[in-house]
């Protein structure tokens, strides 16, 4: 069964393993998280939950979007995601039904998803990871993108890696173990980092590989 | 927020730790694994410097060991840890004694502190 939960990210610091090494982990607030939605092939064509994560007073949201929550009877939470289940495990899960972070246990391995740090207008070496010129000897090509290509089709063709706006976009890392959990203050620790800043939204499946 | 991260902290910070500082002698009883065995050894010499804080806080030791300058770094949290003994404390006047690097013999000398 696929497991997934929404969370928030604290921040990282280091802690020490059996064997007494330095391990490098993202603390992670996650869940409790509620059912608000089940997506059901007959009626929406395709099969997931919708969770919420982190109640709000009503009167933060609209008046659509606080029907959602009165009909489930669940408190009205701040974020709504859905994630993918499979048919036939749709079956344990119900309409308000509260997911933790005891769904995890140390040593499994989890897929994250976060909205990276916005970078502004980056330059092809940061953005790409292209090489920069000669700094001396007289060039004074010094980080631009070089050709552009060739002559012949008089245009630059679409996709062309070039200057412009990063960051700020959803980024998935695969394969995070996880260190440590504590049911009681809702803490996920994992090994390594995670995508975006403190504080942002993450969400955090069972990994794939 | 941040107090969450002192929270996890907090679980792995030793209560007790020694107040040893630059320039003090110490001995550090390290636990290693040899094969399948696991016993204490002891590194003693100067501590040139202490950084970071909290539970990432490590220092270094320095001592000279068959003529060879050797420095080790240790987390000051770390459970392969047992006991950090101060020997000897250092007057010195400065946070990160780099300068020993340089200095052999008697010029590495550091005077002791009496208070």
């Amino acid at each position: 069964m696929r497991k997934g939960m929404l969370g928030r990210k604290i921040g990282m610091t280091q802690v020490f393993d059996e064997q007494g090494k330095a391990v490098p982990v993202t603390v992670i607030e996650a869940g409790p998280c509620t059912v608000v939605n089940i997506r059901t092939l007959e009626r929406d064509g395709y099969t997931a939950l919708q969770l919420g994560h982190e109640e709000v007073r009503g009167e933060k949201l609209n008046r659509p979007l606080r029907g959602q929550f009165t009909k489930a009877k669940v408190k009205p939470q701040r974020f709504l995601r859905e994630i993918r289940v499979e048919a036939e495990d749709l079956k344990e899960f119900a309409v308000g039904q509260e997911i933790k972070v005891d769904v995890f246990s140390p040593g499994d391995y989890v897929d994250v998803r976060g909205i990276s740090k916005g970078k502004g207008f980056a330059g092809g070496i940061k953005r790409h990871g292209m090489h920069r010129g000669p700094m001396k000897h007289g060039s004074k090509y010094h980080r631009r993108p070089g050709s552009l290509g060739a002559k012949g089709p008089a245009r630059v063709f679409k996709g062309r890696k070039l200057p412009g706006r990063m960051g700020g976009e959803a980024v998935t890392v695969q394969h995070l173990r996880v260190v440590q959990v504590d049911p009681a203050r809702n803490l996920l620790l994992l090994r390594g980092a995670v995508p975006g800043p403190r504080v942002g939204l993450i969400l955090i499946r069972d990994s794939l590989r | 927020m941040a107090d969450l991260i002192k929270m996890i902290e907090q679980d792995y910070m030793k209560k007790e730790i020694p107040p040893f500082r630059p320039g003090d002698t110490v001995k550090v009883h390290v636990k290693v694994v040899e094969g399948s065995r696991e016993r204490t050894q002891v590194f003693e010499g100067t501590v040139i410097r202490r950084r970071g804080s909290s539970l990432s806080e490590t220092f270094t030791v320095r001592r000279i060991s068959y003529g060879v300058g050797v420095e080790r770094t240790f987390p000051v949290h770390s459970p392969r840890l047992e006991k950090i003994e101060i020997m000897r404390r250092g007057r010195i006047r400065r946070a990160r004694l780099y300068y020993l690097r340089d200095r052999i013999g008697k010029a590495a000398r550091i005077k002791e502190r009496k208070y």
